[in-house]
């Protein structure tokens, strides 16, 4: 049983957590859930007493009879790996290159004096195999498993001892969709099997909704609202809980205009890389597309939808002409596409990337960086500046804006600048390359919004790249499913969502946690 | 693994063939006959044919250098136009100083340079974290050759705890090593001042990486957590600059010898430019050369020790 | 910009106050330096010489005015050989990263290292005798790979930036992408290596000139003036401690200075103040 009251916590004076409290019961699911920088991370940190330095905390915390913000330092490290595991989210960089795994999950053991070195390492062995990675060496080392086996890694060690509290802090979110599912179900098994009790953080309604017995909304440093899960989810009393949710299961205004005329014309496209050195030869080359073809139509909305690794952003190199193909054709507005293509028909497709912080030179100011695509004019337009003004309102900013420089805005408004700038030449063609990944839910809504809203006035097509399939299902008419290389389903986006074709598509669709099982009862009111 | 030590191994010979073309080429290609630059103005043409023929320098240069370079793989370095000796017993007789005190200068700044590292980086911020720092900054900028002169000025002149200079042999081990070590701590010195914050950043870095804060939540506390993931981590930058180092300390000692006038490669390379003796410089530097990249060579393997990544297979 | 740190105002006024006498003594030193005055050998500090004089009369306080003039002057133009030459190829490595060009720039760098400055200079001097301009060539030709590796380094990553290649789709050259995206933005990397370059120079100027491969008589160096002290330590250490001196305060200012500007320009430390 682990109980919190009245948490609060400062860093160098600035408040982070205000008058946090929960209680989570012994084998139970707690899903803490909010949007990033409202402080659900700091608050498991604040139980590990793995703070940053500068941090003054005040209120309790008791894990059963032990409390936690009294315990000194040595007291502390003998709780921690030992009654409270914990694991975070970025699984490729949170264990140690230069040592293997099976150590690492044994150090958890030795470090607390539990087992001699090989029992230890027995130990180890067994709790691997637990965590599905019997088929992998104790002596293998991190670089060499995915970020999957990595993660199964991390919870290894953090189980090791039978902890009665696990923190798992996004540990799904740098992980593919099918990845995510198993690691999710070995956590509600591990919960069951071991009796502890589970402290699941997430910026994903749907990750709770499928896996939390209780929840608690946090926004600003503040819990919002908690109870049992269908409770909070199905009624949603407070505002933030509906915006939140209907962010989560948006659905923007779109018309259906999707013509017959192919802009785009990709016909059995394939790339090749270079294959692993082999002393003085090459591997065979690997094939990273693999006979790709399909058509983009004038104002059509068509999705790329697969894991990563499976070539889509190879693939979306190869059409904006910054990459050669091996093989087969890629033709724009009837021309072919190639590093050589002239500027003018480069102006005719425009593209949007993931990254809102490495999208834009820093030291450039917001008119010069949404200016640079007239490099593709033989002569700048004389009406360079009302151009720049013109592109910035039609995305929701000013033209006031022009003078300041990326750092100065959020990662919503430089997302909207990165559009601006795309729009700039009035392509036909919009590649969005996970152009709404990386932010937040309520962001997200607004951007996709405003992707609605330009298809329909500037009659633009896109070609809408992403992992995430509800973002998929929101804004595109077609959708092609994409694995290994290949195109392995190509369909009316609600067609292949509800009738799914081929098995890689359902098990897609089988992995990603759904929202929907509750019923919706918000509006779009709050947005 | 073996394939990454072909691999170096490879590009080791390869930086030793064209280290040895660039050597060849400004000492005997440059000047055109060096036969008549070392003899200088006055020569006749009579003395300069001679000592053409005498240093072999007849062929065409193809020939010229395949038989220096094939000469140096057999260990003949040519013959001392000055000494009239064979250049190689000249370097075997200057190495037992010249080695041994870049080797002694090494120890000593890894000795000083790990823990001092180690203590400002584990107490980052403090006072003694500024004040280390602070050493090491004066540490940098001081000349070693001044250096030395002072450790002369102070131990040697005032003190008179150790000779002011000369090597009296390796007949009596304990005075070659007393002999050796004012000239080792002024070489040591800055580059332990260099190397300790190298350590200190490396480790700074490594305690900021995520499995750091993974093995806190298994229960380590800082100091275990330092010891057993962030140190060899750690150590791949710092191997780094070790290798880096050396040449520094093999340049640093032909210079430290100067001062204390010891008889080692030092001062065999200057004794050859004064006297324009091109068959020393030309055979000495190459030598030189070849230690720097042995050293590359040899932390390249110690990375692969060092570093999984790096032995895959 | 709140405040400058401490260290970069303490090493730029080291920095600015050597960098005032060198300057001054193009129009003025207390003594000419190159006259010897038997009659004012080792002549005590204070009076008419403030430091005192040499073994051969020369007034110590010029002597060492001149000598910065002549470490700055090797140093700055060595510092400008590397980065003319140096830059341009790390950022040609950089953007052609892989291929056979960017090997052959990185092997050539890798076979430069393998020559310490004072080996270039050995070898220079072997054959064309020692001068000042050796010390330039030999400390300038060793300063090449070190620019060429921070600019491709700090290229390599800005290449994987989604700028570079928004650039791209804008349809811009690997040149004119180097020239307005990765130079403007490895600038503050270049400075702060140019700093420690710079400190560097003046070091190895001060070693080669006291072997004699550098400055060459009657130009006053620091490293020249020490070698010619040596045999006077004994009975007038001065001689020995004031250039030595003189250099490990110019060293320290440059390196205080770009610890400073590091502090000042790191876009990670900058990020965290605003």
């Amino acid at each position: 049983m682990i109980r919190i009251e009245a948490l609060s916590l400062s860093i160098h004076g600035l408040p982070i957590l205000r008058d946090v409290s929960l209680a989570i019961g012994k084998g139970q699911i707690f899903g803490l859930v909010g949007e990033s920088g409202s402080g659900k991370s700091m608050t498991a940190l604040a139980l590990m007493q793995l703070l940053p330095n500068g941090a003054e905390i005040t209120g309790r915390a008791h894990l059963d009879e032990i409390d936690l913000l009294t315990q000194s330092e040595a007291d502390m490290c003998a709780l921690r790996g030992n009654e409270i595991g914990m694991i975070f989210q970025e699984p490729m960089t949170a264990l140690n290159p230069v040592q293997s795994i099976g150590d690492q999950v044994a150090e958890t053991l030795l470090i607390h004096d539990a087992a001699t070195r090989a029992e230890a390492r027995r130990i180890a062995r067994d709790r691997l195999d637990r965590v599905g990675l019997s088929h992998i060496g104790m002596d293998r080392f991190p670089h060499e498993l995915s970020g999957g086996q990595r993660q199964r890694v991390c919870i290894a060690a953090a189980i090791a001892l039978h902890p009665r509290l696990l923190i798992a802090d996004e540990p799904t979110t740098a992980l593919d969709v099918t990845t995510q599912a198993q690691i999710l179900d070995l956590l509600k098994d591990l919960v069951a099997e071991e009796g502890m009790s589970l402290l699941l953080i997430t910026h994903d309604l749907a990750v709770v909704s499928d896996m939390a017995d209780h929840v608690a909304v946090m926004q600003k440093g503040e819990i919002v609202e908690q109870g049992p899960t269908a409770q909070v989810l199905g009624q949603q009393n407070h505002p933030y809980t509906r915006a939140l949710f209907a962010a989560s299961s948006h659905q923007p205004d779109r018309a259906q205009m999707a013509g017959r005329a192919p802009l785009l014309d990709v016909e059995n496209v394939l790339r090749l890389y270079p294959g692993p050195r082999r002393g003085l030869t090459r591997g065979d080359p690997v094939r990273a597309v693999d006979g790709v073809s399909f058509q983009l139509h004038k104002g059509e909305s068509l999705g790329l939808v697969g894991e990563s690794g499976c070539g889509k952003s190879t693939l979306t190199r190869a059409i904006l002409g910054l990459d050669p193909i091996q093989g087969g054709a890629i033709r724009l507005f009837g021309e072919p596409v190639t590093p050589a293509m002239r500027n003018d028909l480069r102006a005719g497709i425009q593209v949007v990337f993931q990254d809102p912080y490495g999208s834009f030179n820093p030291r450039w100011q917001v008119e010069k960086l949404v200016a640079e695509p007239f490099h593709l004019m033989a002569a700048p337009p004389p009406d360079r500046r009302d151009r720049v003004a013109e592109a910035l309102q039609s995305v929701g900013l000013q033209p006031a804006d022009m003078t300041k420089y990326p750092h100065e805005f959020s990662g919503g408004q430089r997302q909207r600048i990165a559009i601006a700038r795309a729009l700039i030449t009035r392509p036909r063609i919009l590649v969005l390359d996970e152009a709404v990944s990386a932010l937040d839910v309520r962001v997200r809504a607004q951007i996709l919004d405003l992707l609605a809203d330009l298809q329909s006035r500037l009659h633009l097509s896109y070609l809408f790249i992403s992992h995430d399939l509800t973002v998929i299902r929101a804004i595109t008419d077609r959708v092609l499913v994409m694995q290994a290389g290949r195109i392995v389903e190509e369909g009316e986006t609600e067609t292949v969502f509800t009738a799914p074709a081929h098995s890689y598509t359902r098990t897609l669709l089988a992995a990603a946690p759904r929202l929907d099982i509750m019923g919706r009862t918000g509006t779009n009111a709050a947005m | 693994m073996l394939r990454y030590l072909l691999n170096r191994l490879i590009s080791l010979c390869l930086s030793l063939v064209a280290a040895s073309l660039v050597i060849f080429l400004v000492i005997e290609v440059i000047p055109g006959d060096p036969a008549a630059f070392m003899l200088g103005l006055n020569a006749t043409e009579a003395n300069v044919a001679a000592l053409r023929e005498e240093l072999g320098l007849g062929g065409t240069l193809p020939e010229r250098y395949w038989a220096w370079v094939s000469g140096m793989l057999t260990g003949d370095f040519g013959t001392s136009y000055t000494y009239r000796v064979p250049v190689a017993d000249l370097i075997l007789d200057r190495l037992w100083v010249s080695l041994p005190l870049a080797g002694y200068a090494l120890a000593l700044s890894t000795a000083i340079a790990f823990p001092v590292g180690l203590i400002a980086a584990s107490r980052r911020g403090t006072a003694t974290d500024y004040g280390i720092m602070g050493g090491t900054q004066l540490g940098i900028a001081v000349p070693n050759f001044w250096f030395a002169m002072l450790l002369v000025l102070v131990f040697a002149v005032n003190l008179q705890w150790f000779s002011a200079g000369g090597f009296p042999g390796w007949a009596d081990p304990m005075a070659a090593i007393k002999a050796l070590t004012l000239p080792a701590i002024a070489l040591a010195l800055p580059q332990a001042s260099i190397l300790a914050r190298v350590m200190r950043s490396a480790l700074l870095d490594t305690l900021g990486q995520d499995y750091i804060r993974t093995a806190r939540a298994k229960g380590l506390s800082r100091r275990q957590a330092v010891i057993r993931h962030a140190l060899r981590n750690a150590l791949i930058p710092v191997l780094t600059i070790i290798g880096l180092q050396f040449s520094f300390l093999l340049a640093g000692a032909i210079i430290i010898e100067n001062v204390f006038f010891l008889p080692g490669l030092g001062r065999l390379i200057f004794q050859g430019i004064t006297q324009r003796d091109l068959v020393v410089v030309e055979s000495v530097t190459m030598l030189l050369v070849f230690a720097v990249i042995l050293v590359t060579f040899l932390v390249d393997i110690a990375y692969a020790a060092a570093d999984p990544r790096l032995r895959r297979k | 910009m709140s405040r400058l740190p401490v260290s970069l105002l303490l090493g730029a006024a080291l920095s600015a106050g050597f960098l005032a006498a060198a300057l001054l003594s193009f129009v003025w030193t207390p003594h000419d330096v190159e006259s010897l005055v038997i009659a004012n050998r080792l002549q005590p500090a204070g009076g008419d010489f403030p430091l005192g004089t040499d073994q051969f009369g020369r007034d110590l306080l010029s002597m060492l005015m001149v000598g910065a003039r002549t470490s700055i002057a090797v140093a700055l133009v060595a510092v400008g050989i590397g980065i003319t030459l140096g830059v341009p190829l790390g950022l040609a490595a950089a953007a052609t990263r892989g291929s056979l060009l960017d090997e052959i720039i990185m092997r050539g760098n890798d076979l430069i290292f393998a020559f310490p400055s004072l080996v270039i200079a050995i070898l220079i001097t072997a054959v064309f005798g020692p001068s000042a301009l050796n010390a330039i060539l030999a400390i300038g030709i060793f300063n090449i790979p070190v620019f060429a590796r921070v600019a491709r380094g700090g290229a390599l990553s800005l290449w994987t930036l989604d700028y570079v290649l928004s650039a791209r789709t804008a349809g811009k050259g690997k040149v004119r992408i180097s020239a307005e995206h990765i130079l403007p933005n490895i600038a503050n990397l270049l400075i702060v290596q140019a700093t420690i370059q710079f400190s560097l120079g003046i070091l190895a100027e001060a070693a080669l000139s006291y072997v004699g491969l550098g400055a060459q008589p009657p130009t006053p160096s620091w490293g020249r003036m020490l070698a010619e002290a040596q045999t006077m330590i004994y009975t007038h250490p001065m001689l020995a401690v004031l250039p030595g001196l003189a250099i490990v305060l110019m060293v320290l200012g440059l390196n205080l200075m770009g610890d400073g500007l590091r502090d000042v320009l790191d876009p990670r430390l900058r990020r965290q103040r605003t």
